[in-house]
């Protein structure tokens, strides 16, 4: 479905993602993990056209997505969510999933099916209950719901959800975890899962890619990434420890470069 | 406001040639009407945060062209018009497609507007063999003055409905904007360009679709204002000053607002009229200097103008409601 060839990024002479290669296949639900600044955000803004590539070809479907504008890339079939959530905060939370299910698909659709549509992604991701509600009264667990149900809303076929759950409660996490497995499962959508907390992430997903620095390192089935010794030296430090880090791991942690220099020694 | 106080307003306003109000009163009644119609067409895209401050450009390129085409080659306003509009649409292009592509937003979208004010005015008075320069020029009269074909009516009750259906079309056109999807892809994309593009919206397509309409609005009211003064001026209808004035009544008056904008355009006329008669013409730059201080302290103060605001409750009764859908 998606195959994605010696991609590069460049910022300014900076190697931000480094000739990476990967292949996801219809239906699949693929883990992208990596530590901070390993380049997933990236990846996910060049598939998605939110940053130009450097270098390297992205083919969805037989077609180069490559210089595709974002828009293009949505009507395609690709839907995204954004690390730290970016509503439009002059909308109210319907009013922000309907303008995305009436640009976002790819036929043009009537007003009333768009509002149709937002309300069945706000009740898939569980949001639906005061759809007028102001965005900024959403929590942070809010405000990811948000995010997916705008990118669910356009009706994707390939789901790019860069979740790496901050500010999430274990509880939260657990049910963003499961309600990514439903998405797959039951809505068959293709979904490639940025997120930080191996515990829960290996769980669900079929297959693990891991980067480092920009370039892939590791990619196979969760156990065998677990037990790969690179992995264990850049990210995951003791594999027993996996399940702990899942516990102990908090926003502050997750957002700061402290998070990569503990697992390192 | 409910549909009967919109239809009794209406009837009032449509009543207004029956009263044999003075002609200075109908003078002062006509420019209100006018350049409320251009207001609201500047508002229909500065509300969404794409400030022109270049809109004199199309002021200019209605009047001018339609002058123009009528004084050497007879050619009636009613096909001036919409060479006019398409004139218009091809600046709007011109000026939008780049700055849209390459994310030319906020105060920088604003300062390339400006110089494309400028740049008009000094087209038009770089043209002086055909367009008189700063010296102006008039249209050519037509017979007595009232043609339909010419678009000409020195009677002011006439030019009076014409200026008023005009503006009744505005706010119409202005509702329309406000109650369709393309508020909603407008309001995304003014606040986050990305996050828009990311969820199907075609970025710069929507926000050329609502320049182009603002463009189109303005141009006709510059051909509404030089049919009506039969006399353009670079400096009064194509210039920064014209432009900045443009922005200051709408903001004033309130842009978020559909009657907001003539609300500004009754505030500036009367001003400027009242400064005319107290001072003299003496100190003609003061309405300038007063509109510059308002501005800001309304921006300061009360940056969702005097419609939008709470405090302006006895007001309320201007607004339209807002119908949401589904
Ligand atoms: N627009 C940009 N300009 C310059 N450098 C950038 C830009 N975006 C990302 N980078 C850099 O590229 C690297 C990869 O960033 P990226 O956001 O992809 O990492 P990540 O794997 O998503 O990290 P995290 O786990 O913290 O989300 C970082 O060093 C970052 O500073
Ligand atoms: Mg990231």
């Amino acid at each position: 479905m998606l195959i994605v060839k010696k991609l590069s990024k460049h910022f300014k002479g900076f190697v931000a993602v480094d000739s990476v290669s990967f292949e996801v296949h219809e239906g699949e639900l693929v883990g992208l993990i990596g530590p901070n600044g390993s380049g997933k955000s990236t990846v996910f803004n060049l598939i998605s056209g939110n940053l130009s590539l450097t270098s390297g070809s992205i083919r969805f479907d037989g077609q180069e997505l490559a210089g595709l504008p974002s828009h293009r890339v949505c009507h395609q079939g690709i839907a995204r969510t954004f690390q730290i959530p970016r509503p439009f905060r002059k909308l109210d939370l319907l009013e922000n999933v309907a303008v995305s299910a009436f640009f976002g698909s790819a036929v043009p659709i009537r007003r009333e099916e768009a509002w149709k549509r937002a309300k069945e992604a706000l009740g898939i991701v569980k949001l639906s209950g005061d759809s007028n509600v102001d965005v900024a009264r959403l929590g942070a667990s809010g405000l990811k719901k948000l995010e997916l149900a705008r990118a669910l809303s356009t009706r994707p076929r390939l789901l790019l959800a860069d979740e790496s759950l901050g500010g999430l409660d274990e509880t939260e996490m657990e049910q963003a975890g499961e309600m990514l497995e439903h998405i797959r499962s039951e809505m068959g959508i293709t979904i490639i899962w940025v997120e930080h907390i191996m515990g829960i992430l290996m769980k669900v997903v079929d297959r693990v890619i891991v980067l480092d620095h920009g370039e892939k390192i590791s990619e196979g089935l969760p156990n065998e990434v677990a037990d790969d010794p690179k992995v264990i030296e850049v990210y995951l430090g003791d594999k027993n420890e996996v399940g702990h880090k899942a516990a102990d791991t908090t926003v502050e942690s997750l957002q700061s470069s402290d998070y990569i220099s503990r697992k390192q020694c | 406001m409910t549909r009967f106080s919109k239809f009794t307003a209406l009837f009032l306003l449509a009543a207004v040639p029956f009263l044999d109000l003075p002609d200075y009163y109908m003078h002062v009644l006509i420019l209100i009407l006018i350049w409320g119609f251009v207001y609201t067409g500047w508002s229909i895209m500065g509300r969404f945060g794409l400030v022109s401050l270049g809109h004199g450009a199309f002021l200019g390129i209605g009047g001018y062209t339609v002058g123009m085409l009528w004084n050497f080659y007879g050619i009636t306003p009613w096909l001036g018009i919409p060479i006019a509009l398409i004139l218009a649409t091809i600046v709007a292009l011109i000026v939008g497609y780049p700055c849209f592509q390459f994310r030319i937003i906020g105060h920088y979208f604003a300062l390339v507007t400006l110089a494309l004010a400028e740049v008009v005015r000094l087209v038009i008075i770089g043209m002086r063999d055909y367009t008189g320069g700063s010296l102006g020029m008039t249209p050519q009269r037509y017979g007595e003055g009232m043609s339909v074909y010419a678009f000409q009516f020195v009677e002011k009750d006439y030019f009076y409905v014409i200026v008023l259906l005009s503006w009744v079309f505005g706010i119409w056109v202005w509702n329309l904007v406000d109650g369709s999807m393309a508020r909603y892809s407008m309001e995304a994309i003014s606040d986050d360009e990305d996050a828009s593009a990311s969820v199907g919206i075609n970025v710069t397509r929507e926000k050329l679709k609502i320049t182009i309409l603002s463009a189109w609005l303005t141009a006709f009211g510059g051909v509404l204002y030089g049919q009506y003064q039969m006399y353009l001026n670079p400096d009064t209808i194509a210039g920064i000053s014209v432009s900045l004035q443009i922005v200051f009544a709408s903001i004033v008056g309130g842009m978020y607002v559909a009657l907001g904008p003539t609300v500004g355009a009754v505030i500036t006329i009367l001003l400027s009229e009242s400064l005319r008669i107290l001072v003299g013409v003496e100190l003609a730059g003061l309405d300038g200097t007063i509109y510059g201080i308002m501005l800001i302290l309304f921006i300061i103060f009360l940056p969702r103008g005097i419609l939008g605001s709470g405090w302006a409750k006895p007001l309320e009764i201007l607004r339209f409601p807002k119908d949401k859908p589904g």
